[in-house]
């Protein structure tokens, strides 16, 4: 039996043509024969020969609908929704206006926010800020590291979302839609493209902070999309997955000769059923076995040269977001797909424990250092040019400030925040969009989810109108019947 | 080709007619306007936009500015055709910058539905059940019941044939995974293959339906709506004792208890007229909710989360209804405003647990299931417990009606100071240890003896005719004793938990206590109370030097004055409390008076006192001695604990429950749902159910309904949505999809059902069967439809290919817990027992690395390894690995549909984990002891089809065969062999284990 799969690429049509051929001619069978004599031949056939790679490895890569400018991407989910007015996006005339009655204006009959209401004061940042590099991108005190990798960096502070809360909003960044269901992001660029990793997922996901993300594995789920698709959470620490070890006295030869058996039987189930749920499970079984060598190896970050580990503030053994960021250049050396990483939480409303003073600067020491670093590592090592970093939350924060327990945060903003990206065709040292003298409404370059979805997409070779699948009698997408690509960011 | 196109339209449910066929409001239509136009021109008030309303037919019609949105059969006039086909932005609609353009085709619906009158219609789901006729058929032979009547049209609509019944091997292991969630053993496979009465099939359902694991098994399904976990979830996420209220589930199912009343006593139990106890237990279903035990958290903020999840729930798994969405603003696409939420939520808003445990109930394990014990004695031991419970319940009645005779009795007393006594001769004192020395003055003076003695004095016979109605007991100083007494303790002190007399061999019954001094916390009552947790005890000034601060009396009183005619008095002084804190001198006296202490501790002054003036020392005296004396009540009590011990019950748990406040919370609407912002100007919000439904008719009080009106409003026959929600879920997990596919949103976003009729005749049969639930899963596993085979066929990929028209079975991945079972069967090791509390198998390293607190983890050694996976320990934060990697939900809120996910992290569990190896060498055992004989040589073959028989209740075929032969080989088996080697093991081992790794093991086929 194979015990590797070549990587051979053929298009998605043809691997779903494949797919069709497959069942249609098993099930054409059924039809003339008697069950029991049909059983036997296909099982003997099935026997003879082994089912067609491009039907058994849903994740063997394959080209988008033009040349792609990118490959992989890593995502760096602020979960929360960090604050712009106190990272990137500074606004001295808020900061005139510090406590002052926010203008009626802010609070329109058709607009509600998720706390704060007419009243609030406007709340200026208390953080300094710098010019960085030839960009000149005005950063606060808190990031000096991304100041670094500035012109790296292509900054977008017009972004523009639909929905003020955290587990409609996250979903909506990762799947184009607010409830759950829908497949998320990194599914449907490991759907169209495949992966090149074939003893790693082609979706991984880690997290750092102190819990997990709201709306959970809905945010990695593959939605409607086949579950091969779908993100695979790892540790940060130890075994990324649990069961990663042969049980005890099995050999890796019974283990392979295990894994054989188990597909070879699958397949003859296969035969007699015509469900390709099954060839996603004998699919699975393959990636498993190679996870067990692949996934010690890539969790080993003692082999980095302590310059690098230093360069991310990486503590080997520890699970953090510097651990996470160095995981994820690792991931996409490997050839995985799409990597997304989550670190929580930003969700600085005020009040102890959530507030723009200590727990915002911890979360800054935190994600400041590495983010930067990967981009600098990817750099180096020539990796930047086909693969796309992003960053940023579910939606950004108010100009108005919220009091709780009488100390300062804010709250969720939909209109306008700040992210960025990097690599893969996006313009480096560029900045796009800008905000009102209050930071509130977006007055140029707006960058909604959708067209962020959509640039993506394109980036990595596809026409998001065309990157589809059929779903209860609908053509879904990701970027559902919206996105516009925004080509003034690209290179 | 043309039919082809049509066809996969019609499936596509949100289809749009061509202009030669009527159009449907609720089908064709409803799902447009929804989806595009209402949240601006719909049921929000907040965000509707030019007081146009398009769920509304009245408003939509209505001409504004000479224009009407629709003109009903004029498009052309129709300001709605001209806004949706505008090339104006700034005219067109739904405005572009939203995003929600509508298709050409769906534009092409709304001018047909307009040009045929736009005739509006209540969605599908609020209508009442309606009656259905069984439709005629072609092919009746098609036909097994009324479920395929329909099933089968719909397929010959579109030209379809059913697909053959699957082979009985599928069909037994179909009806024991769906029915009771384990394999068929291989007797009864052997049995059901030769039996070829054709009523083989129905025996065997019924059988499965009165197994005891139907109820584990579709009580599984029900758990996950009631969010049952062992956990308190959040951070902290402590243990907690819900396992009780899931055992209440299984045995309610498993008496096929109706649903009417299954929900009526999970949602309202503790209200129904003298509740028993699992009826309160079973209230158990709305405690299941998170409690935050983090310091510092606001306890109404988690209180109001817990109510509004209650409401959520209910919604979801009853009305099958998004109903959270109106918590913040109205519904913006169902008829459910913000304040029908709230009047829904002030149904919940009274509960008396407040992020915190709450009321309890004590359950026993074993207690619940009849099997495990006597039937008879159980029976008499729920009796015997409502008799507790309702003698508790009516305590301060009781008490108040003895208080009054204890008053009205006859008997003068007297303070004891001017009594007469008689200082009582000692014939006999001893303890565990202690001994005693006589002193001229009667009184004895102790050794120190053990810690916590007993001591057991004795008089000498008293004379004949000696009546006794007071009895005093002076513990005394001495010079002898630590810090001149009274006690032994080395500050002096005594503690005394229990003064006994007995008359001979009869206990008296002292019914009053009192003391010349006493601490408030220890009053003298504490001596007759038969609580050993409390007692009456001295604090001695060892600053004073004057021993007569250092003296003690008690005095108590029997219920009657007894006469001693001759028999010695004896007397029992327990010291339970504290060690070393013995008594050090004492002596009794006795007088044929009533004593009064007359003193503040004493019983006969709080007695005095009126109720409403005592203070609460003198409450719990008196409760203290009510209970002392409540014989009914204790042998009421004895009885339980007999019963318990006989029936070898373990220790009780207390099982969370509903209970309601004496009073009422005031309800308010929240604004944006937000705890800290209540509309007090909008005024309180009495409890209601939704406009758009039935209206309630609240029996008790109807200007104020309770919980109990709601859950019997929920189970009425005209309820449109409980029936239909139901039967829906039942047929989910059949199909491994609902006739409406969205099971949890029966609202204007959901799908609507594939086959309308066939579920209302559902719904209807639902009721007409009384809610029998066993009957609604004899109908459906008793038709053709189900049945079928669920091999896949190519004239189906092409037109049909999410089967949504039935024309065979569906292929469905075993649930999480299921997973395990099968392999746990397959290994021989499985142990049946149902219920209990719940248990800790073995898992992997590295469970908690995510969670704030490691969890204690105690590996079961012995039995508990093998139960059923719905009994492992569930905690939210660090759930049992194997149950989430196969997509069992966190059990934070409300499941009414499982995710089926297919991953490799599933492989790797399945493959590697050490629970699933162990039952994999289990399996092998199975199978090596029963092909012993070394000599036999179909020895390989015999394995290999028993092992087949075991997981997949079918013979191999040939290919299978040969490879497991080939592959048994590999490992080198040697059939040949006498000695059963470990080589010869592993090979087994290996075998099973991949028979339990393939997807056909895993899959209901």
């Amino acid at each position: 039996m194979p015990s590797s799969v070549p990587h051979s690429a053929s298009s998605l049509n043809a691997y779903n043509d494949l797919l069709a051929t497959r069942r249609h001619f098993f099930s054409q069978c059924r039809v003339g024969l008697g069950a029991i004599a049909l059983q036997q031949l296909l099982s003997d056939q099935a026997l003879a020969k082994s089912v067609p790679t491009q039907v058994t490895n849903p994740l063997s890569p394959r080209p988008g609908h033009f040349p792609a400018r990118a490959k992989n991407v890593i995502f760096l989910f602020m979960a929360g929704g960090p604050s712009q007015f106190d990272l990137f996006d500074r606004k001295p005339k808020l900061m005139e206006l510090d406590g002052q009655p926010a203008p009626e204006s802010f609070f329109p009959k058709d607009k509600s926010f998720a706390f704060i209401g007419k009243g609030a004061k406007l709340l200026g940042s208390s953080r300094k800020f710098q010019r960085y590099g030839e960009c000149g991108m005005e950063l606060s005190e808190l990031v000096p590291h991304m100041g670094q990798v500035a012109d790296d960096l292509c900054w977008m502070k017009g972004m523009q979302t639909d929905v003020f809360n955290h587990g409609p909003a996250k979903l909506f960044m990762n799947t184009g839609f607010q409830v759950p269901g829908r497949p998320s992001m990194g599914s449907w660029v490991t759907y169209g493209l495949g992966s090149e990793s074939q003893d790693l997922p082609g979706f991984v996901v880690l997290q750092s902070g102190p819990r997990g993300p709201r709306a959970g594995n809905a945010l990695w789920s593959s939605g409607f999309l086949p579950t091969s698709f779908q993100g695979v959470p790892f540790r940060g620490v130890g075994d990324p997955i649990l069961n990663l070890r042969n049980p005890q006295n099995i050999t890796p030869n019974q283990q392979r000769q295990f894994v054989d058996l188990v597909g070879q039987l699958n397949r003859i189930r296969f035969d007699t059923t015509g469900d390709t749920e099954i060839v996603t499970r004998i699919n699975a079984y393959e990636m498993a076995y190679r996870m067990q060598s692949s996934a010690p190896d890539l969790m080993n970050t003692s082999s980095e040269p302590v310059n690098v580990l230093e360069r991310y503030g990486a503590k080997v053994g520890e699970n953090s977001f510097a651990n996470n960021c160095l995981l994820a250049r690792r991931l996409i050396e490997r050839g995985v797909r799409f990597v997304q990483l989550y670190h929580t939480d930003w969700d600085d409303h005020g009040g102890p424990g959530a507030n723009l003073g200590a727990p915002f600067v911890q979360r800054c020491l935190e994600v400041d250092r590495p983010a930067a670093a990967l981009i600098h590592d990817l750099k180096q090592n020539g990796l930047l040019d086909e693969t796309i970093v992003v960053f940023g939350g579910e939606f950004g924060r108010t100009p108005m400030g919220e009091l709780r327990e009488g100390i300062a945060g804010r709250d969720h903003h939909i209109n306008a925040f700040t992210m960025w990206a990097a690599g893969g065709g996006f313009r480096a040292g560029h900045i796009h969009g800008q905000t009102d003298e209050l930071g509130y409404h977006v007055t140029e370059g707006a960058m909604h989810v959708h067209d962020l979805h959509a640039t993506l997409l394109h980036l990595l070779g596809f026409d998001h109108e065309k990157l589809t699948y059929r779903f209860q009698g609908r053509d879904f997408r990701l970027t559902d019947v919206h996105g516009k690509v925004q080509h003034t960011l690209l290179t | 080709m043309l039919k082809r196109v049509a066809l996969l339209i019609s499936l596509a449910l949100a289809s749009q007619a061509t202009a030669q066929q009527p159009v449907n409001f609720n089908r064709d239509v409803r799902r447009i306007l929804s989806d595009k136009c209402y949240a601006c021109h719909g049921p929000d008030q907040r965000h509707r936009q030019a007081e146009l309303r398009l769920d509304v037919r009245d408003s939509a019609v209505e001409t504004r500015d000479g224009r009407a949105a629709i003109t009903p059969e004029h498009p052309e006039t129709s300001e709605l055709m001209a806004r949706i086909e505008s090339q104006d932005p700034d005219t067109r609609m739904p405005p572009p910058d939203q995003g929600k353009q509508l298709t050409e085709r769906e534009i092409e619906t709304l001018r047909t539905w307009i040009s045929q009158g736009a005739p509006y219609a209540e969605h599908w789901s609020f209508l009442k059940v309606g009656e259905v006729p069984l439709p005629t058929v072609k092919t009746p032979s098609a036909v097994r019941n009324g479920i395929d009547t329909f099933v089968v049209q719909r397929l010959e609509e579109h030209g379809l044939t059913p697909s053959p019944e699957a082979d009985k091997s599928t069909l037994i292991r179909r009806l024991y995974l769906d029915l009771v969630g384990l394999l068929p053993p291989p007797e009864d496979v052997t049995e059901f293959l030769l039996d070829h009465r054709s009523t083989a099939y129905n025996e065997l359902v019924e059988r499965l339906l009165k197994s005891p694991h139907y109820g584990e098994r579709w009580g599984r399904h029900w758990l996950d709506q009631a969010r049952y976990a062992d956990s308190n979830g959040y951070t902290i996420d402590g243990e907690r004792f819900m396992w009780p209220y899931r055992d209440w589930v299984i045995k309610a199912l498993n008496l096929d208890m109706p649903f009417d009343q299954f929900t009526i006593e999970q949602l309202a139990g503790d209200l129904l007229p003298h509740p028993t106890r699992e009826q309160i237990l079973a209230t158990g279903f709305h405690r299941n909710t998170l409690i935050n035990q983090e310091g510092g958290t606001d306890p109404e903020q988690f209180r109001i989360e817990t109510v509004m999840d209650r409401v959520s729930t209910t919604g979801a798994v009853w009305m099958g209804l998004t109903v959270a969405c109106a918590q913040c603003h109205t519904h913006k696409f169902d008829p459910i405003s913000q304040r029908e939420y709230y009047q829904m939520l002030a149904f919940f808003n009274h509960g008396a647990d407040v992020n915190n445990v709450g009321p309890t109930i004590d359950v026993h394990p074993g207690e619940l299931f009849a099997d495990s014990v006597d039937l008879d004695r159980l029976t008499e031991l729920q009796r015997a417990s409502n008799d507790v419970d309702q003698l508790e319940s009516q305590r301060i009645e009781r008490q108040r009606a003895w208080e009054a005779t204890q008053l009205a009795h006859t008997l003068p007393r007297q303070a004891p100071e001017t009594l007469a006594w008689t200082t009582l001769k000692i014939s006999q004192a001893k303890g565990e240890s202690a001994t005693f020395k006589t002193l001229p003055d009667d009184s004895v003076i102790a050794t120190p003896g053990v810690p916590r003695e007993i001591y057991v004095i004795e008089t000498v016979p008293l004379p004949a005719g000696t009546t006794v109605a007071s009895i005093q007991l002076r513990v005394m100083p001495d010079e002898s004793l630590p810090q001149h007494g009274p006690g032994l303790a080395s500050n002096g002190n005594f503690v005394l938990t229990a003064l006994e007399a007995y008359l001979g061999d009869e206990r008296l019954s002292l019914v009053s206590a009192s003391a010349s001094r006493a601490p408030v916390t220890h009053p003298a009552i504490a001596l007759i109370d038969d609580n050993p947790g409390t007692a009456w005890k001295s604090e001695v000034d060892t600053s004073s030097t004057d021993d007569s601060q250092r003296e003690y009396t008690a005095w108590v009183s029997p219920a009657n004055p007894v006469t001693t005619n001759g028999r010695p008095l004896k007397f029992l002084l327990k010291h339970e409390l504290n060690n070393d804190y013995n008594i050090g001198r004492l002596q009794l006296s006795i007088s044929s008076v009533p004593v009064d202490a007359g003193s503040d501790v004493g019983f006969m002054s709080a007695l005095r006192t009126p109720t409403d003036k005592r203070t609460k020392e003198q409450e719990q005296i008196l409760t203290a001695a009510f209970a002392s004396v409540d014989t009914v009540w204790k042998e009421a009590k004895a009885r339980v604990e007999r019963f318990r011990t006989e029936l070898q019950l373990g220790p009780a748990v207390k099982s969370m429950v509903m209970q309601e406040l004496p009073s009422r919370r005031a309800t308010y609407l929240l604004t944006r749902g937000d705890f800290l912002q209540p509309d007090r100007e909008g005024g309180t919000i009495e409890p209601d159910v939704f406009q758009i439904l039935p209206k309630m008719d609240p029996v008790q009080s109807p200007d104020r309904p309770t919980r109990l009106d709601l859950a019997r409003w929920l189970v009425r026959a005209d309820n449109p949505l409980t029936p239909r929600v139901t039967v829906n879920r039942m047929w989910m997990h059949y199909f491994g999809r609902g006739l409406v596919e969205t099971e949890n949103d029966f609202g204007s976003q959901g799908s609507p059902p594939t086959h309308p009729e066939l579920l209302d005749w559902l719904a209807s049969q639902f009721i007409a069967e009384s809610w029998s639930q066993k009957a609604i899963h004899r109908l459906i596993v008793t038709s053709a439809t189900y049945r079928q085979s669920s091999y896949h066929r190519a004239e189906l990929e092409a037109i049909d290919p999410l089967n949504l028209l039935l024309a065979r079975q569906n292929r469905v991945r075993l649930d999480a817990e299921i997973v395990r079972d099968v392999a746990l069967v397959a290994s021989g090791k499985f142990n049946p027992t149902i219920g209990g509390p719940s248990v800790q198998p073995p898992q992997p390293e590295g469970v908690y690395s995510f969670t704030q607190n490691r969890k204690e983890w105690r590996v079961a050694t012995g039995d508990d390894r093998y139960r059923r996976a719905m009994y492992t320990k569930f905690y939210r934060s660090a759930p049992y690995p194997t149950l989430t990697t196969f997509d069992s939900p966190d059990f934070q809120s409300v499941c009414t549909r499982r995710a089926r996910s297919n991953t490799p992290l599933q492989a790797l569990t399945l493959s590697n984990d050490e629970a699933m190896y162990e039952f994999a060498q289990g399996f092998a055992d199975r199978i090596l002891a029963n092909i012993p004989e070394a000599s036999d040589k179909d020895r390989t073959d015999d394995g290999i089809r028993l092992a087949y028989l075991v997981a997949y209740a079918r013979p191999p075929n040939r290919p299978e065969l040969n490879t497991a032969r080939d592959f048994l080989q590999q490992q080198q088996w040697n059939a040949a062999a006498t000695e059963l080697t470990a080589t010869q093991k592993a090979a087994w081992t290996a075998l099973a284990r991949a028979l339990i790794n393939t997807d056909e093991f895993i899959t209901r086929e």
